[in-house]
């Protein structure tokens, strides 16, 4: 008994200063290494290993079937489609060496290189791709992404090396489509159902990579597919961990335990350049993202059926002051839904500027006052007040915030509903029950925007759900579709773009950029980052020998 | 003893029953279902082919429907597939007609997070006992009150927070431990005893924190039970007899104290079982809690389900398993029982 | 309310607890600002004369956003609490009292709650609806309602045969008047110490929600959100995470001491110490 107490005392001082150690790590210590070394120039060479973190498991690797972006991340490295966009973002062959466009515009024919192989050495053939094209079309297929493909009327492979595709009609976004469909193995999946095949964890296909192990839920790797056409690429595995949390990715990219990420905005512009131990050893880069985000107007409800308000809402935020305090700086203003520099993208356009008398005027022109003095506008009685949706993403609810703040002070009354995603999609946009919704649309590389923006596009489920409907850009969008020439297509999206903004049936936010940091031992990478992003050349990024992880193995 | 044993077997049914309507009802409160995931909200998308999953996955049709299926594949143990995994098995593995095996997703993860709280189990044991006995014998004293206050703050510090800065601090600061994972980059390539010394790496954190978050139930469960034993009559008795006080406490009344620990075992199974969504997220760790997750964001309704219902049942089991044990263990119980 | 006095890890709770909801009913008044005012050129200040706790990412004051959400934090808690609360006392009355099917039905009933998960259930549930504060409190309520039944309910099962109980009940009293003048008054004690306890565990289970974006939601500020605000910047921005956390740590530990020494200092076999 009496010898209790002094055992506990021990006990309980190694417990408490434990506890009070870490709660004081605020205060650790960074070590700066020299890492001089990390700078120099070394020749290319093959080999080495290059780490980065997945947010989520991919839930197979056929990117037709699964969908997520992870898979497609993975994918994009194990698959070839016929065609890529290159550094610049100009169409240009991958499985295809060429391809002709019938004078009546409605039949394509792709010429694939020659002597095409599969990883696991089978050629590859006219045939796979009339096949991937048929699975992608049937009915059986649980597909999401069949609708661009179902548009073709025949397809044929006359000889292995051809494949040809006739439309009903001239479909201008067809060459987009073929960009975007990874073909499939014929001998391996012609007997099986794709829905529900070994394939999909297992698969084998023609790019510079091959699955070597998938651990479940932890880890995907790649090897260098010895088979690939498409030349090979210089590091030997890529090494995908499964990261759920961006903190904890965070902390493993400064423990140098994985090699890349992409950063958030604070942690490109404020935690970087407050750590010199981390600059050393790690590279920023910073390329055109791929979306923008945007306040859109349920144009079905009042008062945003009347343009003056919408436009009166555009100049009353500061587009500027979102891109500085949600991005600090690191993003675009837009003007037109097209990725900036792009030739859709119309370079006359301008931003609303943020002019807030502009806004007072043009809504007391719709009717708007504030004629019982309680601060909000109102008109016939009614104040002028709504709610913006948005759903969970750090980005999005601060831009809501400062949104808020801005239209309070010309007097309208905003609040904010933040709803997880599939609540979001199911109860308010499906049903259009919302007055205005803060979102992202992809910058794609195909101009065409029907689906998004033809008043025929208003089903639930279907994506005009703001309801924008107006005869002349109905025009455009179908005119756009049949035109092949691209300067013919170019003015048509420059004039329907100039419409969109003076209708302004959405105030675009802004195009974030994306911050990737990678280690400074990956060398050749393109800084600073072509149009289509560093990743275009990934297949010549190399490790030089000295800089490679000490790995518990040897190669 | 075998008609108590029947009896509570007989019970389960019902049981199992109301658990699986509980969950298939929470489940159909909600708008959204597996077509609305963050990749169905794609231009290139379109509706009929969305409606087209509905239709395939039953998902049209009412839902009282849905539930007979559900239940009618249920009592031969079949949980389906999942929508949103390309169809792996929900729970155990199949094989298909060319013999390639597919893991069912609640096999692969169960043994993870069992391991892991198994593990944290025996940790909070191993310290709870001690800190609980010191209590008692101190009660109100010095060591009880630091003791109280410290389980305390296990309890009640956030455990992503804690975790978080150790991960920093034993990570990043000091290259103590790994970060987050299982296993490191190429530990197949190790010896076995050196796997096993690296996921016991990884694991260290996970099990600290949750061992520290679930220090403070223990302890003080042992530290009342051995004030409520130590106030006995029988243990009066023996101090009376002039048994000297070491044997009192640890023969008589530490054994009496602890009977009850099996009951808060059984108690603790649902969380053996459930993992926690917490840890295994920060820690990147694939077991329950993760994939339970997962699943509600994507509306993976054959997983969530058959998480609930077998994760219930497990836990059926255990509480019974912990009950028998109990009985077995305490004669009194034992002889109560038949009745 | 002499035996907390007399405990002094009760006493501690007790003080904590009445510290904390001071400030929050106070907030208004002490928060040096508006806890939603955004300033752009403020972002990420660390802790200062004017900022007591910094900014966070949109250059709001951190004081005053704890303040508020010190308010939200325990509204949460005691909300969700007082539904458990109720519902446990309500069902375990009547099993306890007038047991039979009744009583086997809703002990069952526990049983099936008590078996499934209940962080699984509660993030089932508030993924499917809306995570709006109501429905936190709402759900977080409805799934802890099992050991309020099962005290209740034992409480009752052991009073009704006392004597006092047994009088009135000769004397033709109500069954109404029998539950809510002499039993539920009797069996306070443990409702009030498990209660205090609860909502602890509330308070933690918000923030838990809140990191995996499921609890309050922005712009509202809780101790949970702007915790997990911090997590990317733990050693960055310290000061985005460490007052939430300590905050909650604190809180959390005030409701715990405060409990677990009402238990002792109530319990008669407990409290009679040497």
């Amino acid at each position: 008994m009496q010898q209790k107490p002094k055992t506990l005392k021990f006990l309980l001082t190694a417990l408490f200063s434990t506890l009070l150690t870490t709660i004081l790590i605020g205060c650790g210590q960074q070590k700066t290494e020299d890492a001089g070394y990390l700078n120099k120039t070394y020749p290319s060479e093959a080999g080495g290993t290059l780490v980065d973190a997945l947010s989520g498991e991919p839930s197979g690797l056929i990117a037709m079937m699964a969908g997520e972006s992870s898979a497609s991340a993975i994918a994009s490295n194990i698959f070839n489609s016929l065609l890529k966009y290159d550094k610049n973002l100009e169409l240009t062959g991958e499985l295809a060496q060429s391809w002709d466009v019938s004078s009546d515009q409605k039949t394509i024919t792709f010429h694939l290189k020659p002597n095409l192989k599969w990883a696991d050495g089978q050629p590859l053939t006219s045939e796979d791709v009339l096949f991937t094209w048929k699975t992608v079309t049937d009915d059986k297929t649980r597909s999401p992404y069949g609708a661009d493909y179902k548009l073709v009327k025949s397809a044929e492979a006359p000889d292995s090396n051809t494949f040809k595709v006739t439309y009903a009609q001239p479909y201008a976004p067809a060459l987009d489509s073929w960009s975007g469909l990874h073909i499939l193995p014929k001998h391996l999946l012609k007997d099986q159902d794709i829905n529900n095949t070994p394939f999909s964890r297992n698969p084998v296909g023609s790019h510079y990579y091959q699955l070597d192990q998938w651990k479940k839920g932890e880890s995907l790797s790649l090897k260098r597919n010895p088979n690939t056409t498409q030349g090979q690429a210089k590091i030997d595995h890529l090494v995908s961990r499964i990261i759920p949390d961006r903190a904890a990715q965070f902390l493993e990219l400064m423990a140098d335990n994985i090699d890349s990420m992409s950063l958030n905005s604070i942690q490109y512009a404020r935690i970087f350049p407050s750590r010199p131990d981390l600059t050393a050893k790690i590279a920023q880069y910073k390329e055109l993202g791929n979306s923008y985000t945007y306040l859109g107007f349920n144009l079905k409800h009042r008062p945003f059926d009347d343009v003056r308000v919408r436009q009166a809402i555009n100049y009353a935020i500061d587009k500027q002051e979102i891109i500085d305090g949600v991005l600090l700086g690191l993003g675009l203003p837009v003007a037109s839904p097209y990725k900036p520099g792009t030739r859709w993208s119309n370079p006359k356009l301008q931003p609303y500027p943020y002019d807030p008398h502009k806004a007072i005027a043009l809504l007391k022109e719709a009717g708007f006052e504030d004629h019982d003095h309680d601060g909000i506008l109102d008109r016939d009685g009614q104040p002028l007040s709504f709610e913006i949706l948005t759903n969970q993403n750090k980005e999005r609810e601060m831009s809501a915030v400062l949104v808020q703040r801005r239209l309070k002070e010309i007097g309208i009354d905003v609040k904010i509903r933040v709803v997880e995603w599939a609540t979001f999609i199911s109860r308010f946009i499906k049903t259009g029950d919302f007055n205005v919704v803060l979102l992202g649309w992809g910058l794609g590389l195909e101009p065409d925007q029907f689906n998004i923006w033809h008043s025929s596009q208003q089903a639930p489920g279907q994506f005009n759900f703001i309801g924008y409907n107006n005869p002349k850009v109905d025009k455009l969008l179908e005119a756009g579709r049949l035109e092949l020439n691209p300067d013919k297509r170019m003015k048509i999206y420059h004039e329907f773009s100039e419409i969109l903004l003076e209708d302004s049936p959405v105030v675009y936010l802004f195009a974030g950029y994306g911050l990737p940091a990678i280690h400074k031992r990956v060398k050749g990478i393109d800084d600073p980052a072509p149009p289509a992003g560093i990743g275009h050349n990934s297949y010549e990024w190399y490790i030089p020998t000295p800089l490679r992880r000490n790995e518990m193995s040897a190669e | 003893m075998l008609k108590y044993l029947l009896n509570r077997l007989f019970w389960m049914v019902p049981l199992l029953v109301g658990i699986s309507l509980i969950s298939f009802l929470i489940m159909h409160l909600a708008p959204g279902d597996i077509t609305a995931t963050e990749a169905s909200f794609n231009p290139k998308t379109s509706e009929e082919s969305r409606q087209k999953l509905r239709e395939l996955y039953n998902l049209d049709k009412p839902v009282i429907v849905q539930y007979g299926l559900w239940l009618k594949r249920m009592s031969t143990l079949d949980f389906g597939h999942s929508f949103a995994s390309h169809q792996s098995p929900v729970f155990w593995q199949e094989t298909d007609k060319d013999g390639n095996v597919t893991k069912g997703m609640i096999q692969e993860a169960l043994p993870i997070t069992l391991l892991i709280n198994v593990l944290s189990l025996s940790l909070i044991i191993a310290i709870a006992l001690p800190l609980g006995v010191i209590s008692a014998l101190t009660q109100n004293k010095l060591p009880d009150r630091s003791i109280t206050i410290f389980v305390f703050i296990g309890f009640a510090i956030p455990s992503f927070w804690l975790a978080l800065m150790l991960m920093y601090w034993t990570g990043v600061s000091h290259n103590w431990l790994p970060i987050s994972g299982l296993h490191s980059l190429g530990a197949e390539k190790l010896s076995s005893l050196a796997q096993i010394l690296d996921t016991l790496k990884h694991l260290t954190l996970p099990i600290l924190i949750s061992g520290l978050t679930g220090l403070a139930g223990i302890s003080l469960f042992v530290r009342n039970g051995m004030l409520d034993v130590l106030h006995q009559d029988y243990i009066t008795t023996a101090r009376a007899k002039g048994l000297p006080e070491n044997t009192v406490v640890y023969k008589h009344a530490l054994r009496n104290a602890l009977l009850p620990l099996i009951t808060i075992f059984g108690l603790s199974i649902p969380g053996l079982i459930g993992g926690s969504v917490i840890a295994e997220s920060i820690f990147a760790i694939p077991g329950m809690g993760k994939l339970f997750y997962d699943a509600v964001l994507m509306r993976d309704f054959p997983v969530i389900m058959g998480i609930l219902t077998i994760g219930s049942a497990l836990t059926l089991v255990g509480n019974l398993l912990a009950d028998l044990a109990y009985a077995w263990a305490d004669p009194r119980v034992r002889k109560g029982v038949a009745q | 309310m002499n035996a907390i006095l007399k405990n002094p890890l009760a006493l501690t709770g007790l003080i904590i607890i009445g510290i904390i909801s001071i400030m929050a009913i106070f907030a208004p008044l002490i928060a040096p600002f508006d806890p939603d005012a955004i300033n752009v050129k403020n972002i990420l200040l660390p802790p200062s004369s004017s900022h007591l706790m910094g900014t966070d990412g949109l250059g709001r004051d951190v004081y005053s956003r704890m303040l508020f959400g010190a308010r939200i934090s325990l509204l949460v808690g005691i909300v969700a609490v007082g539904i458990a609360t109720i519902i446990g006392i309500v069902l375990g009355a009547i099993a306890g009292f007038y047991r039979g099917w009744i009583d086997t039905i809703i002990m069952r009933l526990v049983d099936i709650m008590l078996s499934i998960p209940t962080f699984f259930l509660i993030l089932a549930v508030i993924a499917f609806l809306t995570p709006s504060i109501w429905n936190i409190m709402i759900v977080i309520g409805l799934t802890s309602w099992m050991g309020v039944t099962r005290l209740v309910r034992a409480e009752f099962l052991s009073l009704r045969n006392r004597e006092f109980v047994l009088a009135s009940q000769t004397l033709g009293a109500k069954d109404s008047r029998l539950i809510f003048r002499q039993l539920l008054p009797n069996s306070l004690t443990p409702i009030i110490v498990s209660s205090v306890l609860g909502i602890a565990s509330a308070v933690l289970v918000e923030s838990g929600l809140s990191f995996l974006g499921l609890g309050v939601q922005a712009p509202q500020a809780s101790w949970g959100n702007i915790l997990t605000d911090g997590k990317e910047y733990i050693e960055f921005a310290w000061w985005l995470s460490l007052f939430p956390g300590l905050a909650i740590l604190i809180t959390v530990m005030g409701y715990n001491l405060l409990g677990e020494g009402l238990r002792d200092a109530l319990d008669p076999r407990t409290s009679n110490n040497n």
